[in-house]
């Protein structure tokens, strides 16, 4: 797949341009290009060993691409060594110097760029007071709790005031509530700071909160790249549709296919797709819909030709602020459904029960497979 | 019964216990302390004819009494053949453990950069010498280093030099031969030190600008500093009371601690001298290391290694 994510010319920040990494003879990265805008943060997502730390690794400088470009603000970085690079990376088990104070630490880089004694405190006092670590100003790497480290590794990489911030998995060595409230903070100073950011990440809901856009990866390729509610609601393929969130998927054959509308025929009944789409009539696709686009009722719709199917309740499970029912359609499949609860009450419905199952048509989404 | 069993249960928890802390504690007092202070009331017993000593304390018709000679101590302090000697196996060993440091770090750091699967070969090869006696390959250094030996020859007959040089029977040819011997024990411990250095570490300076050699002089010395001590000592202590290699490779200028112990010892039969000389070096040089060594290991981060 060599799809172009990238824009015009005149946008680009970073240019990452048909880049490759071989390990023998596995592509690692294969043949990836990409643009991104100035002061954007932007997520490589994918799961364990598609290629996406290689892929930061080459941005640092960590490792030589096999063939391709990489070039920040219009000039090639591909000859430069890792010190020389106007980027810095946050590791994923942050590399703190262990025999350095965290003071230290966020100098370290400082000190390499000779600035003058003075300046380096006042920089460091300023990174301390924006991380909230001035107390801990003294202490070890091995003297701060997981959460500390984090902020101090952050810290660290943006005393230099770089031109890309990388953070390979920035949150995944924290425990998970934790992780959902170090996400925003850490979001608020990247936008705070203005710098530009690839980070990479294997949760999705992480790539979803921070980013502005997400690039979805998969053996070394980009699946699809887009900002998050582009992803999320209009997925480009059955790959990304599933590992993004939970989703139903229906296969079945193109019966109408009009500029703006198609029908498509499957085995739970017929479903109305308010988007045209460009393809054949006979061909076979399938429907995405997403459990919280769902809806359940016990009468049946006035309109039951499309996008309404019979139903049992298999079972339920309560989450608080929603349920998820487990429905077996009278065609055989077996859906999810998330039924937001805007008013305190119980089961809506009860196992065994039947009920109609609904969907509006600009929910649903035609995958090409 | 049930009693009963509890019972033994808890002398063998106790006991058990006891014995898995307490052996270590029971193997350094045997080979350690005893001797220590078997040498020591030596050092300041009195005697005739050197060997056979009066007893320190008496208790001889209700009245105790208790004589420590410090005589030997004086003697010590006074005589500049035992200071000079003391001064010079201190330069030997300083020497011995700077050049095993130079020669062994590079080496230690190459041998943990290598690839996994050769790494056993390369530490295979770092104690392949432990094989032969080490007598032997002490006494090899002399074919070498002789006036008529390998070099020599070689040098002559490629009309090097005129004459041979003369290495043998010098600090030169001691040096050699100390480091020679002592080099493993440098780089052992450095290997397993640098092996587990974390190289995101190394990543990471580069990263904030650190050309490679400052990350080298930044990050990889300084985390290696505990294996740097470890190695040091393992050269510095025993090369001080070396005997075999001054005596095999030194020469008269190369007096080393260890030949006036084996001098007082078996030539001039006065054991009480010997284990006075031995009991300052103790104290002079071991003690003040062994504090040095815990002080500095105290002082590193949990982290570093
Ligand atoms: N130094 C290397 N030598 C050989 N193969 C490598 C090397 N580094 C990575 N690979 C391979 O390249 C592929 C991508 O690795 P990479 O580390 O980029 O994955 P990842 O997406 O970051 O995964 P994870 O989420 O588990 O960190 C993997 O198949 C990996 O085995
Ligand atoms: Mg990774």
């Amino acid at each position: 797949m060599t799809a172009n994510f990238a824009y015009g010319a005149s946008k680009a920040f970073v240019r990452i341009d048909r880049l490759t990494k071989r390990f023998g003879d596995v592509a690692a990265v294969d043949n990836v290009s990409l643009d991104i805008t100035k002061g954007e943060i932007f997520a490589l997502l994918g799961s364990s060993g598609c290629g996406k730390s290689t892929l930061l690794r080459m941005l640092a400088g960590f490792e030589t691409p096999s063939e391709g470009n990489i070039s920040l603000e219009g000039v090639s970085v591909i000859n430069m060594p890792p010190h020389q690079r106007p980027m810095n990376m946050m590791f994923q088990s942050y590399a703190l110097f262990p025999h350095l104070t965290v003071t230290e630490n966020i100098a370290f880089g400082l000190k390499r760029d000779g600035m003058p004694k003075a300046q380096i405190n006042a920089r460091v006092e300023e990174m301390l007071n924006m991380v909230q670590l001035k107390r801990y100003a003294k202490r070890k790497p091995h003297q701060l709790s997981g959460g500390q480290q984090q902020r101090v590794a952050l810290a660290r990489c943006l005393a230099k005031q770089p031109k890309l911030l990388l953070l390979d998995e920035p949150l995944g060595a924290l425990d998970r509530k934790l992780r959902e409230q170090t996400q925003f903070e850490l979001v608020n100073i990247i936008k705070a700071v203005g710098v530009t950011c690839v980070l990479v990440t294997h949760d999705q809901e992480e790539a979803m909160t921070m980013a502005d856009r997400i690039a979805v990866m998969s053996e070394g390729s980009f699946i699809q790249v887009g900002r998050p509610h582009e992803i999320y609601e209009t997925p480009s393929s059955r790959f990304v549709a599933d590992f993004i969130g939970k989703v139903n998927l229906f296969d079945g054959v193109l019966v109408v296919d009009e500029p703006d509308h198609c029908e498509i025929d499957t085995p739970q009944g017929r479903f109305f797709v308010g988007h045209g789409i460009t393809g054949t009539i006979g061909m076979s696709l399938s429907v995405a819909l997403r459990p919280e686009k769902i809806g359940l009722q016990a009468e049946a719709p006035e309109d039951i030709s499309s996008n309404a199917f019979r139903g049992t309740v298999v079972d339920s499970g309560y989450y608080g602020s929603f349920s998820v029912y487990r429905v077996d359609l009278a065609g055989g499949q077996r859906i999810q459904v998330a039924i937001t609860h805007t008013e305190r009450h119980d089961e809506l419905y009860r196992r065994g029960e039947e009920v109609w199952v609904t969907c509006r048509s600009d929910a649903l989404v035609v995958l090409i497979n | 019964m049930s009693t009963a069993t509890s019972l033994v249960d808890r002398l063998v928890d106790r006991w058990g216990r006891l014995m898995v802390i307490g052996t270590p504690y029971i193997f350094l007092i045997l080979v350690f302390s005893i001797p220590f202070f078997v040498v020591l009331k030596i050092s300041v017993s009195t005697s005739n004819d050197g060997i056979r000593f009066e007893d320190l304390s008496t208790f001889n018709d209700w009245v105790f009494s208790f004589t420590a000679s410090f005589q030997k101590y004086r003697f010590l302090f006074t005589d500049d053949l035992y200071l000079n000697t003391y001064g010079s196996s201190l330069k030997f060993a300083t020497i011995n453990t700077l050049c095993c440091l130079f020669i062994g770090y590079p080496f230690a750091y190459f041998m943990a950069r290598s690839p996994v699967s050769i790494r056993p070969v390369l530490l295979m090869l770092v104690s392949l010498p432990f094989w032969t006696s080490y007598l032997l390959r002490v006494y090899a250094w002399k074919g070498l280093l002789d006036d008529s030996g390998t070099i020599n020859s070689l040098l002559l007959s490629f009309g090097l030099i005129d004459e041979p040089i003369k290495m043998m029977y010098t600090a030169f040819s001691l040096s050699v031969g100390m480091v020679y011997t002592y080099l493993p024990f440098m780089i052992l411990p450095l290997y397993a030190n640098l092996v587990k250095m974390d190289g995101r570490l190394i990543e990471a300076a580069n990263d904030l600008g650190a050309s490679p050699f400052r990350a080298f002089w930044l990050v990889t010395v300084p985390l290696s500093k505990n294996g740097i001590i470890a190695g040091s000592m393992l050269v510095f202590i025993p090369s001080v009371g070396e005997y075999v290699i001054p005596e095999l490779l030194g020469g008269p200028e190369t007096l080393m601690i260890g030949r006036v112990l084996w001098d007082e010892f078996f030539s001039n039969n006065d054991w009480s001298m010997a284990s006075a000389v031995a009991v300052t070096m103790v104290f002079l040089i071991l003690f003040p290391l062994a504090l040095f060594n815990k002080y500095q290991t105290d002082g590193v981060g949990r982290g570093s290694v």
